[in-house]
C-alpha cells in the first residue's frame, strides 16, 4: 500500500457560521471537506427573516414602501422602484417624465454604489485590504447624494406611487456631475490595482464557473448570468420606464467564473455612469408625482413586474383585491434564487474558493430571507 | 354602566374595481399558441392586465411544464417566480415563466384545495423551483411531492404553524 493508501481521512463538517466576516450577512455555509477539498455544501438562511410578505398584507401602499428599502438593503432604490411600478401598471398610473429620470438616475447611482461595495467586498474576501477604501470613499460621495435628495444615506422612503415624494435639490444636477468624474477614476484605479492582479487572478480564474444553460435553469440572474455569456438584462429584455432611451451597452463575459462576474460588475459601473451622463442631459422641469389619491386603491387583479437590480432580476407578484392593502405581495429576491446555485459552482472547490465564491455571487441577507 | 349600542348601519362601499384584461396582439397569438400546444392537457386560458394566464389541473403539471420547456416553438426555460397564494378557500401555485430565447412570458396557475394543498413538484423540470418550493411548504404548507428535500428554509426549526397562511395572525409570536 501506498503513503497515501494508509492514510485514513475523514470527512471533515466546518461550519461557516451565520456570524462570519466573509459570509456577507448573516448566512450560514455548512461544508464538509475531504482535506481542502469541498465534498459538500449546504447553505442555511433565514437568520434575518423578517416576515415582510406577510407584513405587506396589512399596511397600506404607501407604508410598504420602507419595508422594501430594507430588503436589498445596498440597492434601495430599486427595491422601491418595483414595488411603485407594480402599484402603478395594476392602476394604469402615467408617471410624469421628471420623475421618470431622476428614479432612473438614482437607481443608477445606487447601482454604482451596489458595484462599488461588490468591488471592494470581494476585493478584501480575496485579501486585498486597500480597494474596500477607496470603495467605500466614492460610495460616500453617491450617498452625500442621496441624503441631499431624500433626506437619508440608505433607507430613502423617496419614491411614491405615481413619481417620487419631492423634488430633488437645486445643486443635484451639478453634484452628480461632478461625482461622476471621480467615480470613473476609481473603476480605472480598480482595473490597475485588482481586475488584472496577477494574484487576484490566481484567486478567481477558473474557480467557481457556471454555464449559461446551467445558469438559466437555476435562476441564477444578473452580472452573474451575464459572466456566464447570457445576454438577459432586463433593462433590454423587457425594457421598462425609459430605458429605451438610453444608450448603453450590456457586458457579457465568457468563462462564467468568479473573475468574469467582478470583471462584469466593474464594466457595468462604467454603463451605468453613461446612462447617468445621458439622463442628466435629458431631464426636463415639470411635475414630479402623478395625480392620485393619497390612499392607493389598485383594482382587483395581479400583476407580475420584474427589473434589473443590481443582484439581479428583482420581481414583485402583487395581487390585489381592490382594497387599500396588497392581498398578497409575493418578493423575487435575486440573492436567494442565486444561492442556489452556490452548491453547483462549489463542486470542485477547495476550502479557500469557497469565499470567493460566495463573495461573487453577490448577495445581500436581507433580500434573501425577506 | 355598558349601554347596548345598536350596530352601525352597513355602509354601502362601492364594488372595487377590476383591472381589465388587455392583452396586446403578441400576447394574443402566445395565448393561442399555448392554447394549441397544450391542448391535451385541457388548459384554462385567461388573461391579467397584459399577461397570458393559463390554469391547469395539478395531475398535468409535469407533464406540461415539460412540454413548455422542451418544445421548440415555447422554450420557457427560465421560471422567473413560483409563489403561493392563499385565498382562503383555495391555494393557487403561480409559475411566472419566461422564455429568453423568443422572447415570451406568461403565467401559469395550479389550482389547490384548501384542505388537500398536494402539487408535484416541477424541480426535475426547472431546477431553480428547488427552494421557492421549500419556502412555500415552510410558509403555508404546501406539499410539494417529488421534492427531494422540503427541509423548512427561511422559519426556525420548532416552529408550529404556517404563518403565511391567511388563518396565521399577523401579531402573534411563540414563546422560544
Amino acid at each position: 500500500m501506498t503513503v497515501e493508501q494508509q492514510l485514513d481521512s475523514l470527512e471533515l463538517m466546518v461550519n461557516v457560521g451565520p456570524q462570519h466576516p466573509a459570509t456577507h450577512g448573516v448566512f450560514r455555509m455548512v461544508l464538509w471537506i475531504d482535506g481542502e477539498r469541498i465534498v459538500d455544501v449546504e447553505p442555511h438562511i433565514g437568520y434575518l427573516h423578517r416576515g415582510t410578505e406577510k407584513i405587506c398584507e396589512n399596511e397600506q401602499y404607501s407604508q410598504i414602501i420602507t419595508l422594501f428599502d430594507r430588503l436589498d438593503y445596498i440597492a434601495n432604490f430599486n427595491n422601491e422602484w418595483v414595488v411603485c411600478m407594480a402599484a402603478e401598471k395594476l392602476m394604469s398610473t402615467e408617471v410624469p417624465d421628471r420623475a421618470q429620470y431622476i428614479r432612473t438616475i438614482l437607481c443608477e447611482l445606487n447601482r454604482i454604489a451596489s458595484h462599488l461595495l461588490f468591488y471592494g467586498t470581494f476585493a478584501l474576501d480575496a485579501g486585498a485590504m486597500s480597494p474596500v477604501m477607496y470603495a467605500f470613499r466614492e460610495r460616500e460621495r453617491i450617498q452625500q447624494i442621496f441624503e441631499a435628495t431624500s433626506g437619508a444615506r440608505l433607507m430613502h422612503n423617496y419614491f411614491r406611487i405615481g413619481g417620487v415624494k419631492e423634488d430633488v435639490p437645486a445643486d443635484f444636477v451639478q453634484r452628480i456631475t461632478a461625482a461622476l468624474d471621480p467615480i470613473k477614476a476609481t473603476i480605472e484605479e480598480a482595473d490597475r490595482l485588482v481586475t488584472f492582479n496577477e494574484v487576484f487572478l490566481a484567486r478567481s480564474r477558473d474557480v467557481g464557473t457556471i454555464d449559461g444553460k446551467t445558469a438559466v435553469a437555476l435562476g441564477f440572474t444578473g452580472p452573474n448570468m451575464r459572466a456566464s455569456g447570457v445576454d438577459f438584462d432586463v433593462r433590454r429584455a423587457a425594457p421598462y420606464a425609459i430605458y429605451d432611451r438610453f444608450d448603453f451597452n450590456v457586458p457579457l463575459g465568457d468563462r462564467g467564473d468568479c473573475w468574469d462576474r467582478f470583471w462584469v460588475r466593474i464594466r457595468e459601473m462604467e454603463e451605468s455612469v453613461k446612462i447617468v451622463e445621458q439622463a442628466l442631459k435629458q431631464m426636463q422641469e415639470g411635475p414630479i408625482m402623478a395625480p392620485t389619491r393619497r390612499i392607493s386603491r389598485p383594482p382587483k387583479g395581479e400583476v407580475y413586474v420584474h427589473a434589473e437590480n443590481p443582484r439581479g432580476d428583482f420581481g414583485v407578484y402583487l395581487v390585489s383585491n381592490g382594497g387599500d392593502r396588497p392581498y398578497r405581495l409575493k418578493i423575487r429576491p435575486p440573492s436567494f434564487c442565486n444561492l442556489m446555485s452556490l452548491k453547483h459552482m462549489m463542486r470542485d472547490a477547495y476550502v479557500a474558493d469557497a469565499i470567493m465564491i460566495l463573495g461573487s455571487i453577490d448577495i445581500v441577507l436581507g433580500e434573501v430571507d425577506r | 354602566m355598558t349601554q347596548e349600542r345598536p350596530a352601525p348601519a352597513a355602509r354601502a362601499h362601492p364594488a372595487p374595481a377590476e383591472a381589465q384584461a388587455a392583452l396586446t396582439e403578441k400576447g394574443k397569438a402566445l395565448s393561442a399558441l399555448l392554447h394549441e400546444a397544450l391542448a391535451e392537457f385541457k388548459p384554462a386560458m385567461s388573461a391579467a392586465l397584459d399577461e397570458v394566464v393559463l390554469t391547469v389541473d395539478r395531475a398535468n403539471l409535469v407533464k406540461a411544464a415539460t412540454k413548455l420547456r422542451d418544445d421548440p416553438r415555447l422554450a420557457f426555460d427560465y421560471l422567473m417566480c413560483l409563489s403561493v397564494v392563499d385565498y382562503e378557500d383555495r391555494f393557487e401555485v403561480v409559475y411566472h415563466l419566461r422564455s429568453l430565447a423568443k422572447p415570451a412570458r406568461f403565467t401559469l396557475k395550479v389550482s389547490l384545495p384548501y384542505d388537500d394543498p398536494i402539487v408535484p413538484s416541477v424541480m426535475g423540470v426547472w431546477p431553480g423551483a428547488d427552494w421557492y418550493e421549500r419556502e412555500g411548504h415552510d410558509l403555508f404548507g404546501v406539499n410539494f411531492e417529488g421534492h427531494p428535500n422540503l427541509a423548512p428554509l427561511l422559519l426556525y426549526e420548532g416552529f408550529e404553524g404556517y404563518p403565511g397562511r391567511k388563518s396565521y395572525p399577523i401579531n402573534d409570536y411563540q414563546e422560544w
